[in-house]
């Protein structure tokens, strides 16, 4: 564990931007687990009084047309987003990788039947895709984290696929199979992590997807409901009154969603170069 | 003996910057090569015979810099000569080939296609009679069925016959010096033999000198006519291969020819050289880089290595020699 | 299994692999064409009815040009792949009985076990040597904990592997340092049967010796036999009791090396012979150089003989009748019709 974090140290001083990324992460972690807490307002809260007032001291965002402080919404909101996005990775990640790097490795028909799943996964517009589960499944939060899996399946499976398949002539293959470990085994135990590095950074990529699938969904009216705070939502809600000259509504949430996106491509990055051992000298 | 060698390489240094320090991977690197002749670089990795040959051809790594010296080639310093006047040199007054043909070969273009290519560029010939020439070449390299063979990829033809092509495009403009790095490792013994037979011919026939970089003496000794021993960035000892092989004057090259399998007759009897190669980041390298690890070490090998003429065009870079 | 078994500890017989070339029909195609009968598709015999044995602390060398079926014919033996045909038998029991897809579990796993050419590659990138080294034993021996980790220091210790490089990736050992690994995870399980396939071809002239001698000093240590595969002929030489020559699937000679070496009988094994290099050329025994590519392995006429064509010999016999392995002297044979 140890050479483990020196390591990290020596990859996060190499690239002062993957230390910025870290220490952004860390903070939405922060909003995540302690937002309801250090809101200085209940989200939901309405106080028509102080509807659509600009960004001051009292509201640092501003307020909503039903007077809600927008900053505690932003915070609050995090937890939810980001509990989405993660949901949403680990289940792709579940279905997809481990299809893939069983269909890389096994070729036949176990490749020919994820191949023909991804393919229809695919033929569809995503988004479009991933409205119609959400919609035929229910508008619940649950179901944004399995529309947003089931679309991004044909990207794991296709990378993990991909990874195991040049793999699976290399040498240490053929020795971990003369060293007794069956053909199961093989594949979770030594072929598998070996494409971790490419999956982690898969997966930072497609959180910051996955976010911003659910805020698209929220936008429609899929998924999460008013007056539940997620940045989707407020972006929709923050979108009526652009015109009118209410820039603070949309564009807060806006940008925390911009940012968090940001965060966990270069989150991705990073991490592969941790976690990759020949990086290691 | 009076005529000026078609190579001179005088007191080469290369170093090379990387995360963990400089390496002084060349150092006072010196030798020539005359029209006609074949020298083999030989030595271990480690030994800097490559990096040799990518100065001279101008194509170091980035991170490769050339610290002193001159490589004498047709009159001009191949190492003070822009990026420019090189390329024009390159493919047709010096040419290379490489270890692993297939993968030095475009693997998305007809191997014809590949030898007109070089043929327009610096032969001077048309779009439309490269292709009939490019042909000749491979009749030259002796290609079953050329005109059916230039058509093919790569990929679909065996390493024995990739090497061929990768000759075929060095020599195809004819150069006055083709340097050769470990061209038949990878390659079956016959295959080998047939194509450093081939690289003899072709070399005789145009009076063409080639350097020859092997890991493998008894290679360098049956097709070269001198071998230069090269250890951690020096060159240690050069003679004809049939003298170094009879009277080595180097403690390393004995070393190196008593490790090496062929020459003995028994696994007890062969030998491994002890110690390692020394760090070469190391700011305190000594004058000999292989005294650390030499039991034949005098005081006086801290001071700056002399070069000992022992016999015909035997040269030697030691303080006590054997 | 009572008493000291008797006889060679590996016997192969008759053993073949053919692999089917070219696309298969598709499910419209077969279904469609219920009238015409589907033609056979072409085999590529890649190792052909091969027989020899290996007998007790025996190191036998198997040596050929790239394409012989070297490659298939280790991996027939060590039961990563299942042959066509014929039998492998290591001291008495027949492998060939059970399906590579299931040996990892079989109790004759750890019987057979090989090093591998390219160290590096045959090390899994993101287990420690320690890890890469504990692997098999983990497996088919069942240590664990404590026991396991004194084993993994022991065989670091006996295969000259420094116990601090244990800790390490193989991106941050030697060339060397990796074939010691490798070695050491070889022989971790105490096989009967070591397949070496050429060990030291990676590695400077300077290491090699010093891998070389490691691998002798084991093999009379732990009572191994050694099956050497290599392209190097000065190295199986030195190491090698016996030697097969391949050529395109089939043995075309064998006999003690230094017999073999000195008076090869059959044209292809004095062309590789030929071959070596060697500082003196004019002391070589007959020249004879070979040009040309290979017969195709795919559907070989089965009356021709593979090197009709290539060879400096070569009568109408030669295309008529197949030349079978003969006895050529105690203990040689000999595939050719003028040997």
């Amino acid at each position: 564990m140890l050479p483990l974090l020196r390591h990290a140290r020596y990859v996060l001083s190499e690239n002062p931007i993957t230390g910025l990324a870290f220490g952004l992460f860390a903070l939405f972690l922060i909003a995540a687990a302690f937002g309801p807490v250090l809101a200085p307002y209940s989200p939901l809260q309405s106080n028509a009084a102080m509807a659509l007032k600009p960004p001051s001291a009292a509201h640092w965002f501003g307020t909503d047309q039903l007077g809600r402080d927008i900053f505690s919404r932003v915070l609050v909101a995090t937890r939810l987003d980001l509990a989405i996005a993660f949901a949403s990775v680990i289940l792709a990640f579940l279905l997809g990788a481990l299809s893939g790097v069983a269909a890389g490795y096994f070729g036949g028909w176990t490749d020919r039947v994820v191949g023909r799943l991804a393919d229809t996964i695919m033929a569809f517009p995503l988004f479009v895709l991933a409205m119609g589960i959400v919609a035929a499944l229910g508008n619940e939060v649950i179901n944004i984290v399995i529309a947003t899996a089931i679309i991004n399946f044909p990207l794991y499976a296709r990378v993990a696929r991909a990874e195991a398949n040049v793999r699976r002539d290399a040498g240490f293959v053929e020795a971990a199979r003369l060293s007794g470990n069956g053909e199961t085994r093989v594949l979770l135990g030594h072929v598998l992590p070996n494409i971790m590095p490419i999956m982690m950074v898969q997966m930072s990529l497609t959180m910051g997807y996955a976010i911003l699938n659910a805020a698209g969904l929220s936008f429609i009216g899929l998924g999460v409901r008013p007056p539940a705070a997620e940045w989707g939502i407020m972006v929709a809600e923050g979108a009526n009154f652009i015109q009118s000259g209410e820039w603070w509504i949309a564009l807060f949430p806006g940008a925390t969603l911009m940012l968090a996106v940001f965060c966990f491509n270069l989150l991705g990055d990073g991490l592969r170069d941790i976690i990759d051992p020949r990086m290691r000298t | 003996m009076t005529a000026v060698p078609a190579l001179s390489v005088e007191d080469l240094s290369v170093e090379f910057r990387t995360r963990s320090g400089v390496v002084k991977v060349l150092e006072h690197v010196g030798f020539s090569v005359d029209k006609g002749e074949t020298v083999a670089l030989v030595g271990e990795s480690g030994s800097g015979k490559s990096v040799t040959a990518f100065a001279v051809m101008g194509i170091l790594d980035a991170a490769g810099k050339v610290t002193s010296g001159r490589a004498l080639f047709g009159g001009a310093d191949l190492l003070a000569l822009g990026e420019h006047d090189l390329a024009e040199q390159r493919g047709r007054e010096l040419s290379m080939i490489f270890q692993n043909p297939r993968t030095a070969l475009n693997p998305i273009r007809r191997v014809g296609l590949q030898i007109a290519d070089v043929l327009v560029r610096h032969g001077g010939a048309t779009r439309s009679d490269a292709p009939r020439a490019a042909v000749e070449m491979l009749k030259k390299v002796r290609i079953p069925d050329p005109e059916r063979r230039a058509e093919a990829y790569p990929f679909e033809l065996s390493g024995g016959m990739c090497q061929r092509i990768m000759i075929a495009i060095a020599l195809a403009c004819r150069p006055a010096l083709l340097i050769a790095d470990e061209p038949t490792t990878g390659l079956d013994v016959t295959t080998q033999a047939v194509i450093m037979d081939l690289i003899g011919e072709l070399a005789g026939e145009a009076g063409m000198a080639t350097i020859f970089i092997t890991h493998d003496l008894a290679l360098a000794a049956e097709y070269c006519d001198r071998i230069v021993v090269m250890h951690a960035g020096h060159i240690v000892e050069a003679a004809p291969g049939r003298e170094l092989f009879a009277h080595p004057r180097h403690p390393y090259s004995a070393k190196l020819l008593a490790a090496t399998p062929g020459e003995t007759v028994s696994l007890e009897k062969l030998a491994s050289i002890p110690g390692g190669l020394p760090d070469l980041r190391r700011p305190d390298l000594p004058a000999c880089r292989y005294s650390d690890r030499c039991e034949r070490r005098l005081d006086q090998c801290a001071q700056p290595l002399p070069q000992r003429t022992v016999g015909e065009r035997h040269v030697v870079a030691c303080w006590n020699p054997l | 299994m009572t008493g000291d078994m008797p006889g060679p500890l590996l016997d192969i017989a008759e053993l073949a692999k053919r692999f089917t070339v070219g696309a298969r029909q598709g499910l419209l195609a077969r279904a469609t064409s219920f009238r015409k009968p589907v033609a056979p598709l072409p085999q590529l015999h890649a190792v052909d009815e091969v027989s020899f044995t290996i007998g007790r602390g025996e190191t036998v060398g198997l040596v050929g040009e790239s394409g012989c079926g070297k490659s298939t014919l280790v991996r027939l033996i060590n039961r990563l792949l299942d042959p066509s045909s014929g039998s492998i038998r290591l001291g008495g029991a027949e492998l060939a009985d059970f399906k590579a897809r299931t040996f990892a579990s079989n109790p004759h796993r750890a019987r057979i076990q090989m090093v591998f050419q390219d160290a590096g590659d045959s090390l899994n990138p993101r287990f420690t040597a320690a890890d890469a080294i504990a692997d098999p034993i983990r497996r088919l021996k069942k240590m664990s904990g404590a026991k396991l980790t004194a084993r993994v220091e022991a065989l670091a210790d006996m295969t000259g592997l420094p116990r601090e490089l244990l800790s390490r990736f193989p991106h941050q050992l030697s060339g060397g340092q990796k074939a010691r690994v490798g070695i050491a995870r070889a022989v971790a399980v105490e096989p009967a049967l070591l397949i070496l396939d050429e060990p030291t071809a990676a590695l400077d002239v300077s290491v090699q010796v010093v891998i070389l001698q490691l691998l002798q000093q084991l093999k009379r240590e732990l009572g191994m036999s050694y099956l050497f595969v290599s392209h190097d002929l000065n190295v199986v030489r030195l190491l090698c009791d016996r030697v097969l020559v391949m050529y395109l699937g089939k043995v075309v000679e064998q006999g003690p090396a230094a017999e073999v070496f000195a008076d090869p009988k059959h044209p292809y094994t004095k062309a590789l012979i030929s071959a070596i290099p060697q500082a003196e050329p004019e002391q070589r025994i007959g020249r004879l150089r070979l040009g040309g590519e290979p017969r195709s392995p795919i559907d070989p006429d089965p009356r021709v003989c593979r090197f009709y064509g290539r060879c400096p010999k070569g009568t109408p016999r030669c295309a008529e009748e197949m030349p079978l392995l003969h006895p050529a002297g105690p203990a040689r044979q000999v595939a050719c019709h003028f040997a």
